[in-house]
This record gives structure tokens, C-alpha cells and sequence, in this order.
């Protein structure tokens, strides 16, 4: 990449290096019209970043309006670093997820760890302390010696970053599936708490006040990132490697002390993370946000490497860096705060009444832009969509039972799928504890974080399969945000609202962007339903390489509150003799499942039907029952179906076993994945009042205590295993495959 | 009883320390910058874990240079009860108040759950309050807590009863077992778990609890007499 500053703007224009930054044609032309002249070589790489589809949304703004965002308890919708709800008592939770996928399929370690550190920014530069992080991974099939080594080296790189910076890992998800294989997912997602009156805003208010550059000096990595998110990888991605960030945790430890107590200083005005497009974003975003412009002389600015142009200052990512304006006079009292944790705090600029973006370096004005222009005015695409040709094929197929011929047999396959199998190797290596809330550990449907001094504790959880949204994109949609809630309430937890992590292919495509269209709005519409607001959010289209799409991924980061600790719930079988219960009944449906894939190899079909109301209706009585203690454990029928479930709630050490009966056809009632579906456990002298409360449950079976796996079908023995035989097998899956 | 909590740039159990010693046990206790710090005033001194100086170097290396060390020395001369835990360990023995090192873990990744150990010595100021040989349960969340020492080190640590935990499925191949010693004068103990993150039943274990017990029934019973 050309990197020269005095490369003069005819020549930007008539050698159409705009393209090598990522700008089209008409963009350029645009552009043009905007200034009424030629962008120099540095205004041209600033708009680019900025009308990236990274920082723009250019062709999924569209698409976004379409979710409710919304809701009597939310504070702060999308548009802030992070969205913020209220919890009550005066404090709120602050969320949001965001992906890191091309950084982490060139560099893994690096990719996974500073995508981790992004997303803590964006919610500490809200004035909220960070309190869990969760993560929700995608890998090809964990066969290849590459998938192998990315999947090691992201999970190395995030466990690297959080366990530093002290906020525990509590959770996440992992699929693995062919459709990743060169385009592995990795979507961070950070929680925070904050008290209502220390919500911060990305805002550059007040003519005259000053801007305070803050954190670890800028160097020249991480140049046009936004953009490299924004392109298919390709075999040369590796060649990109330069617009990978390389993140330092203790430096963003220091920084969120530093910002946590600035914010308690009332000469702070607003303050926001340098992320995607680095200083050029945080500036312009913080000025148009307040209706005011800002001037800043880039010598002022901290620099690790001698002699960096300014198109190099303004497009790098260099980590850990923070831009805040405060009050005109008071620059000092920020500055020691910072300086105090050993970092730099320098002023770099001011806020202007004239809505322009100018950049001043050795004396010259090196770019001088309208601050509108750059946040606002970037172009909207509508993107031509058309039903994708696959599924329309799938939607013609018949519901098929697959074969099974060993039921026991069946059952360990399936317990070992990696995306079943026990992740227990992976939070392993994750700090879950520090901070000492984490009340109910990695390995559940939510994790659940106490909040220290309050009988209240929040629910977290991130879900998508995304093997439903391939196969029917609406669909796959309401089920991504129906499971989440599901987690959620099965913890005893009310769904208080989601961010959503959008993981599509290249938006060109009109079939990639049907996919799309028809997954924001089945994800809207149960987002509706449900009453979970969608407050915040992150897009990274352009996953695939070699013109081979992922599967479309819409992680679903979803926050609840338990308001009471007697209302927590365990997912896992908690006594023998309680009763063992099933909320919905089960139908013959296998489009999409873990089933379908082990016995014919592939996704295809029907995804499984889902009635928005009738979930809504389950997941109130069983909120319900809970709260009324009718409840010992809840859990959420998902992959693998009822055999699954059952499995997984009897691994936990207690020596616990099953018997259930079930009937019809065994291989629908054990491994369907029928939607809107409860595992659930109640002690027999509740069982009226159980009943009473949750309409459709029904009774299938009975905790023991003889470590036994003991299912009949139609009255005869289907299964019958030893629980730590299927608990071994399970837990030794992924281990074994990384040997 | 006045304990003192050391903060480092870096350090992340500070405030779990502080929140278990001063809200669940009831003393007072303080978070102490690095900087801004007179311990003359404190019963005792906790070093909590973390990665103090981003664990640059090695862990506990840069803290254990820093200039509160010469304070922490001073206090331990004085008798005064000293814990580390976790990064807090690493630096008293990179400050020579233990004697060892810690090596990466055995498998070389960083791990976290909890672990069984035994209490190896319970007539410790630290562990009176456990019976000898009794297995609790203690959370542990490190990378490098394989504990390493010489031959004649470890044979002095057994013979003077100094090692105080020892695991009891070891995690991360430390030598003899070892998750805690305590020094010759036994006022300074070093542990690779966390005490701190299990004094409340709702994390899982309040085993770390009677760590902090021992500490003020004891403190207390010398206070007296002294008085």
C-alpha cells in the first residue's frame, strides 16, 4: 500500500488509488461533489474508513431500522458505544457484542484479543465497569490441522486479554461447521453495570472545550482495518497482516482505572473509544454527534514510530487509546488522573463551532473536511435481493425421520459432536472468577453474575445456530432470539433486552442479501414478541473467501435479570425422586439438526416451525412456576434434541440418574430439535401446583440416584447406559480431537 | 484488626480481597496505591493477584522491585502477617520473602476452576482455624503456578513445616505438591489459590473463609496479650 503524504490529489484521482482504499467510483464522485474539489491523499483514506461498511452500515442501515430498539427500560438504544438498560436501584447494565472475524482468520492470537479489548472499550468509555465477558466462536470441522490452530489460538487470545484485564470470561458458545472453515467467526460480547448517573456520551459539546488524546501512543498497525473488515478474505489476506492490531491488556487494565475515575469529574463532557478507524472515527463521530466540529494538531498526538505521515495517525487501530473532550481550563485535573496509572493524556485539539473536521500538522492543514459529510452523509445502498435457490428447494422437501439403529449408540455420537461436547477445555483457560460474582460458572444454558450488595443478579447469554438461518433465514432468525430467552428464563431470569452480532457473507450477492433481509426480520419480529429491545449491535458482512459464504450468523447477546436470588434456577437435575417434565410436545423435525447432520452428512429441509405466541406463552408460565418456586431445574431443549438435554442434566457430579418413557416414534421424541421446548424438574409434593401453572408439561420421568441412563420406548428398553461412561465420553470429545 | 490491600498497575483481585475482608469478615481494610503507600499503620498486608505490571518480565518481577517492597520487608521483619495470593505469591518470591520460583504450568496453559488441597500445616497463624490434613476446596486461576525449588529447599520446607497447602490432584506440576508455603518465621504465607474467591456459599465454596479467621482469632489473641 502506497503510504506517501505527498502524493498530490490529482494523482489520488487520475491513478484512482481511492480504489486501494476501498472507495468506489461514484463514491469518489460523491466526494468530489461534497468538497467541490479533489481530496488530498489524506481526506481520501479518511472518508474511506468512514464509508466503510465497518463504520457506515451503508448497506445494512436499511436493514437495522427494522429492529425494535425501544422499551420502557432501555436508557440508551444503538448509536453510543454500547446499549444501556435499566436494572433498577439506580444502576443500569451496558451491552454489546462485536465481531473480530478477519483479524482472527490472518493472526488468531491477536485478532480474538484485541476484538476482547474493543468491545471492553466500548462499554468502560460509557462509564460503566465491565463485569463479564462472553464469547461466541465459529470454526470449520475441528479436523484440520488449521481449524485445529485457529481454534487454539483464539481461544488463547481472548483467555490472554480478559484474564489480564481482570473481567471474567463467563461464557460463550462454539459451532463448528464446514461453511467457517476459512472464515472463522469471533464475536466478543462485554457487560457492564453503571449507576444512572454516570452514563458517559461520545459527545463533543461546548465551542472552545478541548480534546484530550489518552492511552497508548498510535504506531502504524491496524492502518485501514475498518476497510480489510470490509473486503472477502482471500488467499492474499495473509499479505493484510499489517491491518491487525497487536492489543497490550496491562495498558488497557491501566486504562479503564484511568476512565472509571474520570468519569466522577465533572470537567469531563464526553468520551469514547478509539476503535474501527481509530482517531479519524472517534473525532468526527464525537463533533457530528454534538453538532459542533473540532480542530486537532496531529504533532501533539502521541506517536510509537518516528515520522508518521498523517494518513498513518489517522487510519491506524493501535489499541488501548481513548479521545475525551473536558472542560476548557480543567485539562490538568484529567490529565493527572491518567498520569497517575503511568498514561499519557495529551490535548490534541478543540472543539470549533464550524461543523469541520480540520487536521493541522508541521504548521500545515493536511485535511479539512465537513464533519457532517463523514458520520452522516455516507452513501445508503439498497441492495438487490432474491430468494436464494437452495432454499427454495429446501422449503419443498418433506419432514424425514433420519435412521437410527442403535438408540445408545446415537446418543454417545451425538454427546460427542464438538459443537455438543463439553467446552469445558476451552473456559478452562479463562479467568470465569475474578471480580467474585460469578454465581453460576461457564457450562450452563446463562451465566449469571451477582451484583454485590443487592439480592439481584443478571443472566447472560449468546446463542445462534446458525444451521437453521442457512437453511430458512426467517426463520433461523426468531429461533436465534427465542433460545437466548429461553437461556435466560430457564436461570429464572427476565429477558430484559439483546445485542445482536450480524455475521453475513458479501452484501453483492442479492441471495447474501436476501439472507439478510429475511433473517433481520424474523429476528425483529420475535425481538418484538418477546419484549427484548434490541439496544446494540455490531455488522461484519463480507465473511467468505474463495466466493464460498458462511453460514449466515446472527449471534444474539441476550441480558436478563433475576431480581431475587431465590429465584435462580439450576439447569441441572438437582435430586432423585423429583419429577421429570417436558413443556411442548415434539414433532418429526430434523431440517438443520445435529442429528441430520451426523446420519446424512448435511443441512437441508424444513428448519423446525416456530409460533412466536405460543413460545411467548411457555416462557411465561415457566417464568412463572420458577418464581413461585414450583421449580428445582430448567433447561432449554436445543441441539441433539430431549436425549441431549437429558444427558447434560445429569452430568454433574452428583451421581444422579434418569428414567423417562417415552412414546411415538423414539427417534423424533429423542433428537428432534422441535422448537419452544423445557426441561424441567419438580419435587413430587409440588407436582399439583406445577401442573396447574405450566398447561402443556408433561411428566416423562423420574430422578434416581443409581447413575443410570434409563430410557423405554413404548414400554421397552431403548437405552440404558452408565451416566459416567456418556459424562466421559462427552467431556474428552474436543481434547481428544485436538490431539 | 486493619489490613492493608496493595494495589500494582495491573493487579485484579484487589477488590475481591477487599470485599472479602472488609464485607464478609467485617474488618477494616484499605485499597493501598503502590505509591501512596505507609503500612506502619496496618495489622496486616494482603498482595492480591493479577498481572502487576502486566507480568513484563516475569510474574511479580517489576512489582517485586517496586518501592512499597522495601515497606512490605519492613513489616515482615516486624512479625506482622503477610498473605500473597496468586500474583501476590509470585512477587514475594521474586522479593525473596519465600524462597522458589514459579515455572509455567505443566500443560502451559492458563487454567481455572476450583482444586482439592490439603492443609498441610494448620499451626500457622493463617490456619489454625482448619483441622490438620483436612481437604477444602479453593478456586485457582493462574498460568504459572508450577512451583519450582532445589532439592535442599524443598527438603528445608518439609522439615520446618513450612509448606501449608498442598494439592491434592496436581494441576500444574508443582514440586511436593505445593500450593502454599510460609516463611521460617511463619508471619509471610504464599498461595497459588484463591482464599479470597470462596467466603460466600453462593461462589461455590466458603472454604477460603476460615483462612481469614485464623488470622484475626489469632491476631487478636496476640493483641491481647500484648495489651
Amino acid at each position: 500500500m502506497l503510504l506517501t503524504h505527498d502524493i498530490n490529489p490529482e494523482k489520488v484521482e487520475q491513478e484512482k488509488l481511492y480504489r486501494g482504499m476501498g472507495l468506489s467510483d461514484d463514491e469518489f464522485k460523491k466526494i468530489k461533489d461534497i468538497l467541490q474539489r479533489r481530496p488530498n491523499f489524506t481526506e481520501a483514506g479518511i472518508f474511506s474508513v468512514m464509508w466503510s461498511e465497518h463504520c457506515s452500515y451503508k448497506t445494512s442501515k436499511p436493514l437495522l431500522k427494522r429492529f425494535p430498539s425501544y422499551g420502557l427500560n432501555v436508557l440508551q438504544g444503538p448509536g453510543e458505544g454500547a446499549g444501556v438498560i435499566d436494572i433498577g436501584d439506580g444502576q443500569a447494565v451496558v451491552f454489546k457484542v462485536e465481531s473480530h472475524n478477519h483479524p482472527s482468520a490472518v493472526e488468531p492470537y491477536h485478532g480474538a484479543a484485541t476484538g476482547v479489548g474493543g468491545i471492553l472499550r466500548d462499554v468502560f468509555s460509557m462509564g460503566a465497569r465491565p463485569i463479564a465477558l462472553m464469547n461466541s466462536l465459529r470454526f470449520g470441522k475441528l479436523t484440520s490441522g488449521r481449524t485445529k490452530y485457529l481454534f487454539q489460538e483464539v481461544v488463547h487470545g481472548i483467555a490472554g486479554y480478559g484474564n489480564c484485564v481482570g473481567v471474567p470470561t463467563v461464557g460463550g458458545e462454539v459451532q463448528f461447521d464446514d461453511s467457517y472453515e476459512e472464515n472463522p467467526l469471533v464475536n466478543a460480547m462485554c457487560v457492564g453495570l453503571i449507576d444512572h448517573e454516570d452514563i458517559q456520551k461520545g459527545i463533543a459539546s461546548g465551542v472552545g472545550n478541548t480534546v484530550i488524546y489518552a492511552g497508548a501512543p498510535t504506531g502504524r498497525d491496524g492502518i485501514h482495518g475498518a476497510t480489510f473488515a470490509s473486503v472477502d478474505l482471500s488467499d492474499e489476506s495473509g499479505e493484510d497482516r499489517p491491518s491487525v492490531q497487536v492489543g497490550d491488556p496491562f495498558m488497557e487494565k491501566l486504562l479503564i482505572e484511568a476512565c472509571l475515575e474520570v468519569i466522577h469529574s465533572d470537567a469531563l463532557v464526553g468520551m469514547q473509544d478509539m476503535g474501527a478507524a481509530g482517531l479519524t472515527s472517534s473525532a468526527s463521530e464525537m463533533a457530528s454527534k454534538a453538532g459542533t466540529g473540532i480542530v486537532m494538531n496531529l504533532d501533539f498526538v502521541p506517536q510509537r514510530e518516528a515520522d508518521m505521515n498523517p494518513y498513518e495517525l489517522m487510519l491506524s487501530e493501535s489499541q488501548e487509546r481513548m479521545l475525551l473532550v473536558v472542560k476548557q481550563g480543567r485539562e490538568q485535573e484529567i490529565i493527572d488522573v491518567f498520569e497517575k496509572y503511568g498514561l499519557q493524556a495529551v490535548a490534541v485539539g478543540e472543539v470549533t463551532e464550524e461543523k469541520s473536521f480540520l487536521l493541522k500538522q508541521h504548521g500545515e492543514v493536511v485535511a479539512h473536511l465537513p464533519v457532517d459529510a463523514l458520520a452522516e452523509d455516507a452513501p445508503v445502498y439498497h441492495m438487490p435481493a432474491k430468494e436464494a435457490a437452495y432454499v427454495k428447494a429446501f422449503q419443498q422437501m418433506e419432514n424425514t425421520i433420519p435412521y437410527v439403529a442403535d438408540y445408545g449408540a446415537m446418543l454417545k455420537q451425538l454427546l460427542q459432536q464438538p459443537t455438543i461436547a463439553s467446552k469445558e477445555c476451552v473456559y478452562d483457560q479463562y479467568d470465569s472468577m475474578v471480580q467474585t460474582n460469578s454465581i453460576v460458572p461457564p457450562g450452563s444454558d446463562s451465566a449469571v453474575i451477582r451484583i454485590k450488595g443487592m439480592d439481584k443478579a443478571l443472566a447472560i447469554t449468546t446463542d445462534c445456530n446458525s444451521r437453521y438461518i442457512y437453511i430458512d433465514p426467517e426463520t433461523g432468525g426468531k429461533i436465534a432470539v427465542a433460545e437466548a430467552a429461553r437461556n435466560i428464563v430457564c436461570s429464572g431470569a427476565r429477558p430484559l433486552g439483546l445485542t445482536d452480532g450480524l455475521n453475513f457473507g458479501n452484501p453483492t450477492n442479492p441471495e447474501v442479501f436476501w439472507q439478510m433481509q429475511q433473517s433481520v426480520e424474523g429476528m425483529s419480529e420475535a425481538a418484538r414478541i418477546l419484549e427484548t429491545p434490541v439496544v446494540s449491535g455490531n455488522v461484519s458482512l463480507y465473511n467468505q473467501s474463495n466466493g464460498k459464504s458462511i453460514f449466515p450468523t446472527l449471534v444474539v447477546g441476550m441480558v436478563g435479570l433475576i431480581e431475587s436470588l431465590e429465584h435462580l434456577t439450576p439447569n441441572f437435575f438437582q435430586a432423585p425422586g423429583d419429577l421429570i417434565y417436558v413443556i411442548g410436545e415434539t414433532k418429526a423435525e430434523f431440517g438443520g439438526s445435529e442429528l441430520q447432520n451426523v446420519v446424512e452428512g448435511t443441512y437441508q429441509g424444513k428448519a423446525p416451525f416456530i409460533d412466536l405466541q405460543v413460545e411467548a406463552e411457555r416462557q411465561k408460565q415457566l417464568f412463572t412456576a420458577i418464581r413461585q418456586d414450583l421449580v428445582q431445574s430448567a433447561h432449554d431443549l436445543a441441539e441433539g434434541g430431549l436425549g441431549v438435554a437429558l444427558a447434560e442434566s445429569v452430568f454433574n457430579d452428583k451421581g444422579l440418574g434418569l428414567e423417562a418413557d417415552i412414546f411415538g416414534n423414539p427417534t423424533t421424541a429423542l433428537f428432534s430439535e422441535t422448537q419452544s421446548r423445557f426441561l424441567v424438574t419438580v419435587k413430587p409434593h409440588q407436582q399439583r401446583q406445577f401442573e396447574a401453572a405450566v398447561t402443556e408439561a408433561c411428566q416423562i420421568g423420574t430422578v434416581t440416584d443409581h447413575g443410570k441412563f434409563l430410557i423405554r420406548a413404548n414400554d421397552e428398553t431403548l437405552i440404558d447406559e452408565d451416566v459416567q461412561i456418556l459424562h466421559n465420553l462427552w467431556e474428552g470429545a474436543i481434547p481428544c480431537l485436538l490431539k | 484488626m486493619k489490613f492493608a490491600v496493595i494495589v500494582f498497575p495491573g493487579s485484579n483481585c484487589d477488590r475481591d480481597m477487599y470485599h472479602a475482608v472488609k464485607n464478609v469478615l467485617g474488618m477494616e481494610a484499605d485499597l493501598v496505591w503502590h505509591e501512596h503507600s505507609n503500612l506502619e499503620n496496618y495489622d496486616a498486608v494482603l498482595l492480591p493477584g493479577g498481572f502487576s505490571y502486566g507480568d513484563y518480565l516475569r510474574s511479580g518481577a517489576i512489582a517485586s522491585a517496586s518501592g512499597v517492597m522495601q515497606q512490605i520487608r519492613a513489616h515482615a521483619e516486624a512479625g506482622k502477617p503477610i498473605l500473597g495470593v496468586c500474583n501476590g505469591f509470585q512477587i514475594l518470591l521474586e522479593a525473596g520473602l519465600l524462597p522458589g520460583v514459579m515455572l509455567p504450568n505443566k500443560h502451559l496453559s492458563f487454567m481455572c476452576h476450583h482444586e482439592a488441597l490439603a492443609v498441610a500445616n494448620h499451626e500457622t497463624p493463617f490456619t489454625t482455624n482448619y483441622e490438620q490434613g483436612k481437604v477444602i476446596h479453593l478456586p485457582i486461576a493462574h498460568g504459572e503456578g508450577n512451583y519450582f525449588a532445589d532439592d535442599e529447599t524443598l527438603s528445608a520446607l518439609k522439615k520446618n513445616n513450612q509448606i501449608v497447602f498442598t494439592y491434592e490432584n496436581n494441576p500444574n506440576g508443582s514440586a511436593a505438591d505445593i500450593a502454599g508455603i510460609i516463611n521460617s518465621d511463619g508471619n509471610v504465607l504464599g498461595m497459588m489459590p484463591h482464599p479470597e474467591r470462596a467466603v460466600e456459599k453462593l461462589l461455590g465454596s466458603d472454604d477460603g473463609i476460615r483462612l481469614f479467621q485464623s488470622l484475626i482469632e489469632n491476631w487478636r489473641d496476640a493483641y491481647a496479650v500484648n495489651a
